[in-house]
């Protein structure tokens, strides 16, 4: 394969575009969800609430405005082929640039501060994104886009449970951290959840879980199933849309699992709000 | 539906029930974590607020910016619970409601209950459809916070649901 040479604006654009429409435009996934779940849903007050989140979409789309004002973190999971060489600058500069230009020019919020504990000044620009990059082989460039709001990501939590915790302790983390979490998180909401690896590698899973569609399943019927007996216990706790009481509490459980060590059984389970946005290009 | 108007007066504030649908009309302030941080700070050093708290609703949220030719940006509610260690101070000095998403502290609920105070829920990542009923924005104090900054909000038919009432109950699942 030859190398392919390409400009560090190339890459600027397709991630300004790729963060504006994840903002603005609600996924298929999400949208047909809440759809089911508003036909479904058996309290009046939820089902209020749902159709309200499907009016919502409707004005953010047709506006172009952001669908919820926490337009979130930037996070970019990247597989970037080994053939690609940008001629005038660096891959993280670019993508950093192009995430800067969706929060100035699309009138996303600013929601990053520059020092998490002493300063906590806003950088204005919603930069630095959160990258994640894979070298992967071929000449493509393939970005995962998400953008992660607080109210959800506050209610994660991850856990090194060991080998003789088993399934049943898988299970009992994923439902304690989804009834702590409660009305907070905005639900119905979308639960990644990562098993396996390190310590980090878990919750990188669980935040990729939250990414992928929740109309797809694990490849792994074991897992899959586990994605859906999750989703019926969530539904079963009764905090509904909003938090008000109903029989959507979430809309999905998306489950990504790595090898891990002999001695462990990290399990990291990421929160995510019904605005489940993320978004895939490949340049 | 009830149909509210702002400021709220202490019979408006009997009135309400958890589980009551409402539409809210009038003028309110904004504040979120930063705010909240400095107005707290002030009351424990006895100094002066830059807002006149007293008598007024608080809406926890952080608006996107305005595009051109709108009058706000999207601006759903925030979650409240990170507000609940500022609440119960700013109740004693006359704040009579609360526009937030999500559960409260019991040390909230117990001050609510003293001060006879209201807790409203918006919906969460209802933003654009909530942002239709901001009629005027003006900005009252902290403007070097940005989207933290308290605003003072010009709302017609804001749609909330009694969450907390000053009764102490809830409509929250636990």
């Amino acid at each position: 394969m030859e190398i392919r040479k390409i400009k560090s604006q190339q890459i600027t654009d397709a991630v300004k575009k790729l963060y504006m429409d994840m903002n603005y435009f609600i996924g298929e996934d999400i949208l047909n969800a809440l759809k089911k779940a508003e036909q479904n849903e058996t309290s009046p007050t939820g089902k209020s609430v749902l159709s309200q989140l499907i009016e919502n979409h409707k004005i953010a789309a047709e506006e172009e405005v952001p669908i919820c004002q926490d337009t979130g973190m930037a996070v970019l999971f990247v597989e970037y082929g080994d053939k690609v060489v940008i001629e005038d600058g660096s891959f993280d500069d670019a993508v950093q640039e192009g995430v800067r230009r969706a929060y100035i020019d699309g009138y996303l919020r600013k929601s990053v501060v520059s020092d998490p504990v002493f300063d906590r000044i806003n950088t204005k620009d919603n930069t630095p994104a959160i990258i994640y990059t894979e070298i992967v082989s071929g000449d493509k460039i393939k970005i995962l886009g998400g953008c992660k709001g607080f109210g959800s990501e506050n209610m994660s939590s991850i856990k090194m449970l060991t080998p003789s915790a088993s399934i049943e302790g898988v299970k009992k983390f994923i439902l304690d951290t989804v009834k702590y979490a409660g009305p907070n998180p905005c639900p119905p909401i979308v639960v990644g959840v990562g098993i396996g690896g390190t310590f980090e590698k878990a919750a990188m899973l669980a935040k990729k879980a939250t990414l992928r569609p929740i109309d797809t399943k694990n490849p792994d019927p074991r897992y899959a199933q586990l994605e859906d007996e999750m989703l019926e216990e969530i539904n079963k706790m009764g905090f509904g849309p909003a938090g008000l009481g109903g029989t959507n509490t979430a809309l999905g459980v998306n489950i990504e699992t790595f090898p891990t060590h002999i001695a462990g059984m990290p399990v990291a389970v990421n929160i995510c709000c019904h605005a489940a946005r993320h978004k895939e290009i490949t340049i | 539906m009830k149909r509210i108007t702002l400021p709220l007066t202490d019979e408006t504030i009997k009135d309400l029930h958890a589980g009551d649908s409402v539409l809210i009309t009038g003028s309110m302030l904004t504040g979120r974590d930063a705010a909240h941080k400095r107005l707290y700070e002030l009351i424990e050093k006895g100094e002066p607020l830059p807002v006149d708290i007293d008598g007024e609703v608080i809406y926890y949220v952080g608006p996107a910016p305005a595009k051109p030719g709108h009058i706000v940006g999207p601006a759903g509610p925030t979650s409240s619970y990170r507000m609940d260690k500022y609440t119960p101070a700013l109740l004693d000095r006359g704040l009579k409601g609360m526009i937030g998403k999500g559960a409260r502290s019991q040390e909230v609920i117990d001050s609510m209950v003293k001060n006879g105070v209201v807790y409203f829920g918006a919906i969460g990542g209802a933003a654009a459809l909530i942002s239709k009923s901001i009629k005027k924005t003006e900005t009252l104090a902290y403007e070097d916070l940005g989207t933290e900054a308290i605003y003072r909000f010009y709302v017609e038919d804001f749609p909330a649901i009694v969450v907390i009432d000053s009764y102490g109950k809830s409509v929250l699942v636990k």
